[in-house]
């Protein structure tokens, strides 16, 4: 039953979180690269301030997997930078977190973008 | 001196150059649209066989100067000039196309006005006698613009309500100083000319949406057939079709509220090209748009209907937003223009 209850809650915030995006999309004439910018920060702060971290352990992947988690990422990597290497581990910390996400990223941006050609939507 | 100029933005073509032919190719959504029977060509797919949609959207502009050139017997390198433009930075589909077709050649951009802008300087240059053929042609590729003006399509982006679809599609008209009631030619047209322009001036109302490009245009044709009203004096019930480009629904609607507001009623007379491209339940937005919307629209369809008699007296007035993707950017508002031509059908 609970692994059921973490699947409503991550579905729950999850969706929240683009509900917030597609909003902004339909109603303000922010571009989708602002949006992006806009969600990657906010997660960042949100870290920073703590509001971002009780949201992931309620939320799991619903609050990790949209941009918001990763800006949740860089931050959490960046204070664990700190606790580790001092001062310089808030310039590696963040990076080093999302390096995974990042190489995944790219791998599998080049791999789609060199077996599919894209089409003009009918 | 200014014989020909009549009032402060128009111009008279009194030797009445003919519009001999037109050409329209359309791509494939357009071809589904309430038109699409009445393009010479409409394409399956709009890669058309090439690696990019940039060589596609070329390869209609060369394609539909060649059809026409075909149907009134003209060689390409034989046209008095080729006119005409698209959407793209430096005009590479026009001038690409331009390279292959070997015919003299100007350049023009006036965003989707390129239409418009084309019949009136290729009527300048017949009814000057510099020209006896003109080829006027304008075209554009939803997929090139949206990597140009918007996002590339690999990008899956979402388009705003207030969005217009850009037509791919390429139409081509030649004008003539031939009398056209004497050819034999079975394609052409033997009783539309084109009897008068007037050269449109820059609004600008400060819009700065560039997803809402029928609203900025709007305040320009307006202004530009209040003007061609002014110059030649005339009522607009002396005209029984205004056509505009690509205003779409949003534009059209401002359009007729700020005609109405300076006491002229359009309502009744007007039509849309960017209206009239697509079926509703294709769910284009707000229409379509591009150059080649009114190029297909008018090669293709409307200049059919005037040639079976359906219309008298139309004015063309395409509408050109010119912003570039450089200036939405920064913030700037867009500037619009519209060039409209007087085309008449004779007995």
């Amino acid at each position: 039953m609970s692994s059921f209850t973490d699947y409503l809650l991550a579905f729950l915030i999850g969706g929240a979180l683009c509900v917030i995006g597609q909003l902004l999309l339909s109603l303000t004439r922010l571009t989708a690269a602002r949006i992006l910018v806009i969600f990657v920060t906010a997660g960042v702060i949100l870290t920073a301030v703590g509001l971002y971290g009780p949201l992931v352990e309620v939320g799991k992947a619903g609050a990790t997997v949209p941009l918001t988690g990763f800006g949740y990422s860089l931050c959490k990597g960046a204070f664990e930078g700190v606790d580790k290497d001092g001062l310089l581990g808030a310039f590696t910390g963040g990076i080093k977190a999302t390096a995974g996400g990042v190489t995944a990223a790219i791998v599998f941006g080049y791999l789609v973008s060199v077996i599919f050609t894209p089409k003009t939507k009918k | 001196m200014d014989t020909k100029r009549c009032g402060l933005q128009s111009l008279t073509f009194p030797s009445r150059p003919c519009i001999l032919t037109s050409a329209s190719i359309s791509g494939p959504i357009e071809g589904q649209g309430p038109l699409g029977t009445h393009f010479d060509m409409v394409l399956d797919d709009d890669l058309w066989g090439e690696d990019t949609w940039e060589h596609a959207e070329r390869k209609m502009y060369e394609r539909a100067v060649r059809i026409a050139c075909d149907k009134c017997d003209v060689l390409p390198e034989n046209l008095g000039c080729l006119l005409g433009g698209d959407l793209l930075n430096q005009l590479i589909s026009a001038n690409f196309a331009a390279r292959a077709l070997k015919s003299p050649y100007l350049g023009l951009y006036g965003a989707c006005s390129t239409m418009a802008e084309s019949l009136l300087v290729g009527s300048v240059l017949v009814d000057g006698e510099y020209a006896k053929n003109v080829a006027c042609c304008a075209c554009s590729h939803f997929s090139t613009a949206e990597r140009q003006y918007r996002f590339p399509l690999e990008l899956g982006g979402q388009t705003t309500p207030s969005a217009q679809h850009t037509v791919t599609g390429a139409g081509c008209c030649i004008l003539s100083a031939n009398d056209c009631k004497n050819t034999s030619l079975p394609q052409t047209y033997k009783h539309l000319h084109t009897a008068g322009a007037t050269i449109g001036k820059v609004k600008d109302m400060g819009i700065t949406d560039a997803n809402n490009m029928g609203a900025a245009m709007a305040p320009a044709a307006a202004d530009t057939l209040t003007q061609l009203l002014t110059d030649f004096n005339e009522d607009i019930s002396a005209f029984d079709l205004i056509i505009t480009g690509d205003l779409g629904s949003f534009g059209t609607d401002l359009f007729r509220e700020l005609m109405r507001e300076a006491n002229i009623n359009v309502d009744d007379v007007h039509v849309d090209c960017g209206n009239m491209i697509y079926f509703e339940r294709q769910k284009m937005d707000c229409g379509g748009s591009g150059c080649g919307c009114s190029a297909i629209t008018l090669s293709g369809y409307l200049l059919k209907r005037m040639e079976a008699g359906d219309f008298k007296r139309a004015i063309f007035m395409a509408t050109g937003a010119l912003l570039s993707p450089d200036t939405t950017l920064q913030g700037d508002s867009i500037p619009s223009i519209a060039h409209a031509v007087i085309i008449e059908r004779s007995e």
